[in-house]
């Protein structure tokens, strides 16, 4: 046997020193500008608002600091009708997302093919023009007499809806359907988004694996699909429930006084009542119940177990 | 080799799978030609093709997952062609695994017991997982096992439900080599201790050679060829058979005369003895023949010494071109008037000094290591990296 040399080690180079830590601050270095724009443009506006929830005053004499709680209570007791009708209408908006968008983020996801791209802008399209408009656009959609509230009428879909409390007489317009509507139209592609990520990441031959395991397609989707779906069907929901339960927009150019959600109660107090406190209060008892509503949702649906 | 089969693991009954006229067309192009194929029940089958010849499709259609073009597929008397994959008692271990993320081992190998209704699954899921020694693992997500520890839960995914037929779609492909050997004798001590039936789709055919009672080698969407690992090596009746399983050497010759069960054949000056039982080709007087001699079966003998070679052995003369030693054996390259790249892989027993390159040899085996091909075909088809494999997928491209 012969004896084992050693190689020889590897000499550094002399005069080279170890190499020097250059990317350590590099981190913090790109988390700079998001972090000064948060706290320019978010926490210090949250806190002002906070502040301004515990002030008296009055327009006239200036408001100060007072630590006047009871406008919290005040705000709830005279408003909770609008809250509880936001909730509502965000939740009706947020399931038809569900219903309405996860059909076709499947088919974009598993069927499309090459119409796939096509679709996908299709759903981005109506980002092209503003908000207002496409709003406004369902105004005359579903303007009284119009082709649709005509058809609807004629089906008698509208003594349904009438009979549900959701439509009044043969108008749809300025009542909870039409804001439930726009409010579904708005908010659909922050639905279908989501949702598309994530069945897109799903390995079609987990499909064929569960097929071959003897699970029928209904099955397949219970067991497979759906499941490794959450974390879409979380986000896509989530992203469509907290615009849509502040939103006012939809309330203000489709409802009526009867369908005044609390987004467009604080945007009076605000804007046309000038009384800060109270809509300060308002934005956090609805801040306050999201994050309360959300996280209650999060654990439910246990998406932290999810990869 | 069959396996005495387990009734109280194989629930089903028996029956071998039976595919009659099977094809696959996708447009104008054809992966599978019409195909009639029978795996006897309880065999160890392996599809052995490169990739593109149509084993994975054929192994699809099998499995229910791949819709034939014509044909039908029985699994025993039953007529399973018109029934969708999850109606067919077959199971698939996947080329990806395919492990559904979201469920633990456990419900992994649950999976088929539980859409069949089955409610105490606890006692059969444990067992099997034991079987693949992945008790510990129960609990765990796919993700926080190694590969060969996913190919096991695969395994045991598809095996739990007994099928008649279990279906391996290149299991072991994404496995470095040591592991690849390893779980090939664990699948093979598998399929001999649940005795169902296991077709197996590979491209290695060390692999198909090691695990499988019988192969079929598959080409451009046909069978080339079926039968045992050795019947296959010894007997390959195409030049692609030849050179896709092991290495052959390729004389080009003519025959010269056919006296009772020896063919005698002219090639560059000398003659050549092959028995008529390994032809594959007509033998008409005149016509000519491809020799073909595995490198292992010759002999090299120094010129100076070629006095001392009994006699009744096929010869040929040339001179060593290239060796390489590789430890067990010497491989060396011949350059010969009848053959220019003749494939010698002597063992390294009493080496002679003189066999170097540029000595002059005279090659040697017995006649009855001869095979006989017909010479209207590709004498590279089948090689590695060679025109004729690649031939081969175009023509089905």
């Amino acid at each position: 046997m012969a004896t084992v040399t050693e190689a020889p080690p590897l000499a550094p180079a002399p005069g080279t020193k170890p190499p020097r830590r250059r990317g350590r601050w590099t981190p913090y270095l790109l988390l700079l500008p998001g972090l000064l724009w948060l706290l320019v443009f978010f926490a210090l506006p949250v806190i002002y608002q906070a502040s301004t929830s515990v002030q008296t005053g009055s327009l006239e004499e200036g408001y100060e600091v007072t630590w006047h709680f009871a406008t919290y209570w005040d705000a709830l007791s005279e408003y909770w009708p609008q809250f509880v009708r936001s909730v509502l209408y965000a939740a009706s908006a947020t399931v038809l997302c569900l219903l309405l968008g996860y059909p076709l983020a499947y088919l974009i996801a598993f069927r499309a093919g090459r119409w796939r791209n096509l679709i996908m802008i299709l759903v981005i399209a109506p980002f092209f023009t503003s908000f207002l408009i496409r709003t406004l656009a369902w105004k005359t959609i579903l303007a009284d007499g119009g082709p649709v509230v005509g058809a609807l009428d004629a089906l008698h879909v509208l003594d349904v809806t009438a009979w549900l409390g959701w439509t009044a007489g043969d108008r749809v317009l300025a009542t909870p359907l039409a804001v439930v509507c726009g409010l579904t139209y708005n908010f659909l592609p922050f639905m279908i988004l989501p949702l598309y990520t994530s069945l897109e990441r799903i390995d079609p031959r987990l499909h064929e694996a569960a097929n071959d395991l003897y699970a029928r397609p209904s099955t397949t989707f219970r067991k497979v699909t759906f499941p490794l779906s959450m974390p879409g069907v979380v986000s896509g929901t989530l992203l469509t429930f907290i615009p849509a339960t502040g939103d006012y927009i939809n309330a203000d150019l489709l409802g009526s006084t009867d369908t005044r959600m609390v987004g467009n109660v604080i945007q009076s107090q605000f804007l046309r009542i000038l009384d800060y406190p109270t809509a300060a209060a308002l934005s956090f008892i609805l801040m306050a119940a999201i994050l309360f509503m959300v996280t209650f949702y999060i654990r439910r649906s246990g998406t932290e177990d999810l990869v | 080799m069959k396996t005495t089969k387990d009734t109280t693991t194989a629930g089903h009954g028996g029956g071998d799978v039976r595919l009659t006229g099977i094809s696959k067309t996708y447009g104008s192009f054809t992966a599978v030609h019409p195909l009639d194929l029978t795996v006897p029940e309880g065999s160890f089958f392996a599809l052995l093709g490169a990739s593109g010849c149509g084993k994975t499709t054929t192994l699809r259609m099998i499995a229910g997952l791949e819709e034939p073009t014509a044909g039908t597929v029985h699994l025993g008397d039953q007529d399973v062609t018109a029934l969708p994959p999850y109606k067919r008692p077959v199971n698939t271990v996947f080329q990806s695994y395919a492990l559904f993320p979201h469920l633990d081992i456990f419900e992994n190998v649950a999976f088929g017991l539980r859409r069949r209704g089955i409610k105490s699954v606890k006692k059969q899921v444990d067992e099997m997982l034991e079987l693949v020694q992945l008790g510990e693992q129960a609990r765990k997500k796919p993700h926080q096992l190694s590969g060969g520890q996913q190919q096991r839960v695969a395994v045991a995914r598809a095996l739990i439900n007994h099928p008649r037929v279990l279906l391996l779609d290149e299991p072991l492909g994404a496995l470095d080599l040591k592991l690849r050997r390893q779980m090939q004798l664990e699948l093979k001590r598998i399929q001999t201790e649940v005795g169902i039936t296991f077709v197996h789709v590979t491209h290695d055919q060390e692999e198909a050679m090691t695990m499988a009672d019988t192969v079929a080698v598959m080409n451009g969407g046909r069978v080339e060829q079926l039968g045992s690992p050795t019947d296959l090596y010894e007997n390959p009746r195409t030049t692609f058979v030849a050179n896709f399983l092991g290495t052959s050497n390729f004389i080009e010759a003519e025959v010269d005369s056919t006296s009772g069960d020896e063919v005698v054949l002219k090639a560059g000056g000398g003659k050549l003895v092959l028995p008529a039982a390994r032809t594959s080709a007509p033998t008409t007087t005149g016509g000519k023949v491809l020799v073909g001699v595995r490198p292992e079966k010759i002999s090299l003998t120094h010129a100076d010494d070629a006095g001392e070679i009994p006699e009744g052995r096929n010869r040929i003369t040339g001179r060593i071109a290239d060796s390489s030693f590789i430890g067990v054996s010497t491989q060396f390259v011949v350059d010969s008037p009848v053959c220019s790249d003749f494939e010698v892989y002597v063992q390294n027993i009493d080496r002679d000094a003189r066999l170097v390159p540029g000595a002059e040899v005279v090659l040697h085996w017995n006649p009855a290591h001869t095979f006989g091909l017909d010479a209207a075909q590709s004498l590279l088809a089948g090689t590695v990296g060679s025109a004729g494999v690649e031939t081969a997928e175009e023509e089905v491209a």
